[in-house]
């Protein structure tokens, strides 16, 4: 599959501050490539030195074939870019916004069209800062699209947005990729990558820690499943133990927290061991349930639990 | 070009939209007017060489706007558009600073120039002014004075950080300029020592050069002014390039 941005060793400071330090990532074309970390790990810079908007200190950049620095021009007429909180003057009006858009670029999209797709047609003629912040992401979406991008930039696209937004703007994420665009997005909700991303680059601390699919960074860095239930009377935790497969357990109040591994297809699924342990030991519980490791524990255990900022 | 158009046209909207600089430009100097003819009245006076008190206000006012123009309404809305992220925004497509800032200025332009033409068209109504200048040539000093103001202006908006310091900076540099230099009192009942003083004032000679062709001076006898003019738009743009920035 060709590859739209190639970015190599990149590098960039800002005063003391090391922002972005020998990062290097691949995007494919027509996926949606997701960069996560904590705030601050660099992701913005990342994604600004790949538009051009900010200059490297050192790597190489390549995007679509073009180098963002010597070729800004022919680069933005081929991109399409949502930046984080830039905001545009709050008295005009969607439909203004639009057109104004439409106006920068030689071959526009019928913005009109746009507009429809995106819920935004009644409220051509409101001021944007009338919109609501689903609505503003929504617009600022549509501005990225204006100029029929074959590589869509997001950052922090749904920073800000109520739940019932944001599953819209996934929607229309998957629908753009499914016009054949690539996206390439930063996002800091873990959920959001794991159900939008083909492929994510984790980064921590200005470099890439883990790249792959979820579901594969998932298989490899964190395999452990739990096993969740409230016992109706306490026992012994350590006949779990007993079975293979548990590596340890933890209490969290009246629940108890039982990890383990299942990852062959040949052995049972820890939850049943652990039933069928508890119904010979004779204990009662209620709410049991099992939880499969996400890539927000991947995300965890790579970056850590200690606080940011 | 389309783009430059547009933004232009945009632009006009939102000045209008957000009616604070249209109220100093387009208002507030016709009010001034209105105010001072009916007290004064436009009798000729020998200490305005003749002319009455509307006739020597309607070039000095003309001044005033220029300044409000430039030193708030310019810097302020580029500061905000810096702070709000409008221009990084703009920056993320294909349209060049020029385009941005060409826009903005066309617009200043045209207001205050349209500021300017309703002083005309009210002291030609109410007071009959008198004019004995070459409309032209007038012109041509006004569009010297506005863009060598409108540099400073965008010197402004470039090193200013903030929508709050345009704002503080952009006040403390024009109050002490249109009281003093005859922009809105006229100099001539000023001491000496305030009028001496007033020579190192910019806008003191936008008010000269304006009123002197007004009364039929031509280019030719105000070349200090030009001259001052042109270096300080000389000087400011280039400064101002070197200091701009997207955000």
């Amino acid at each position: 599959m060709p590859q739209v941005i190639q970015v190599s060793h990149l590098r960039k400071v800002y005063g003391k501050t090391i922002a972005v330090d020998d990062l290097s990532l691949e995007v494919n074309e027509g996926e949606i490539f997701g960069m996560v970390g904590p705030n601050g790990a660099g992701k913005t810079t990342t994604i600004e030195c790949v538009e051009g908007l900010r200059c490297p200190d050192s790597g190489e950049v390549r995007v679509l074939d073009l180098d963002p620095q010597k070729q800004e021009h022919s680069l933005r007429l081929l991109i399409g870019t949502q930046l984080q909180q830039t905001q545009l003057p709050e008295r005009l009006k969607v439909g203004e916004a639009f057109d104004l858009f439409a106006s920068f670029y030689p071959n526009p999209d019928d913005w009109m069209v746009l507009l429809k797709r995106l819920g935004l047609q009644e409220k051509k003629d409101t001021f944007i800062s009338r919109l609501s912040g689903g609505q503003q992401q929504r617009l600022s979406i549509g501005l990225a699209l204006v100029n029929k991008p074959k590589l869509v930039f997001f950052d922090e696209l749904t920073t800000g947005v109520d739940p019932q937004a944001r599953h819209a703007i996934w929607d229309l994420v998957r629908e753009i990729q499914a016009e054949g665009r690539t996206v390439f997005m930063t996002t800091h909700l873990m959920e959001e990558a794991e159900k939008l991303c083909d492929r994510v680059a984790i980064v921590d601390h200005g470099n890439v820690v883990a790249m792959g699919s979820p579901a594969s960074l998932v298989r490899k860095l964190a395999p452990e499943s739990r096993v969740v239930f409230t016992p109706v009377k306490a026992f012994d935790l350590q006949v779990l133990k007993k079975i293979n497969s548990v590596s340890h357990v933890d209490q969290d109040g009246q629940k108890v927290i039982v990890y383990g591994r299942s990852i062959a297809i040949s052995q049972p699924p820890l939850i049943s061991e652990v039933v069928n342990l508890l119904s010979t030991q004779g204990v009662t519980y209620e709410d049991i349930r099992m939880e499969q490791p996400t890539l927000e524990d991947v995300f965890l255990l790579l970056t850590g639990r200690a606080m940011r900022d | 070009m389309r783009g430059f158009w547009k933004l232009t046209w945009v632009e006009i909207k939102l000045y209008f939209r957000i009616p604070i600089m249209a109220f100093f430009t387009l208002a507030l100097p016709p009010m001034l007017l209105l105010l001072f003819g009916s007290i004064f009245g436009n009798v000729p006076n020998p200490a305005y060489g003749g002319y009455g008190t509307v006739d020597v206000s309607v070039p000095a006012y003309s001044a005033l706007i220029i300044c409000l123009s430039a030193l708030l309404s310019l810097p302020i809305t580029l500061a905000s558009y810096r702070e709000r992220g409008t221009l990084r925004r703009y920056r993320a497509t294909p349209v060049s600073p020029a385009t941005v800032l060409g826009a903005q200025l066309v617009v200043q332009f045209l207001m205050t120039l349209a500021g300017m033409g309703l002083l005309v068209l009210l002291g030609k109504l109410v007071y009959h002014i008198r004019f004995d200048g070459n409309a032209w040539e007038v012109l041509a000093a006004f569009a010297l004075s506005c863009l060598s103001f409108f540099a400073v202006g965008l010197l402004l908006a470039g090193i200013l950080p903030s929508v709050r310091l345009a704002s503080i900076v952009g006040n403390v540099l024009l109050y002490p300029m249109i009281y003093l230099s005859g922009a809105t009192i006229p100099s001539q009942i000023m001491p000496e020592g305030v009028q001496k003083f007033s020579q190192f004032i910019p806008l003191t000679h936008v008010v000269t050069f304006l009123q002197g062709l007004w009364r039929g001076e031509n280019w030719s006898q105000h070349t200090t002014e030009a001259i001052i003019l042109s270096a300080l738009l000389v000087v400011c743009s280039l400064a101002a390039l070197k200091a701009f920035r997207w955000e």
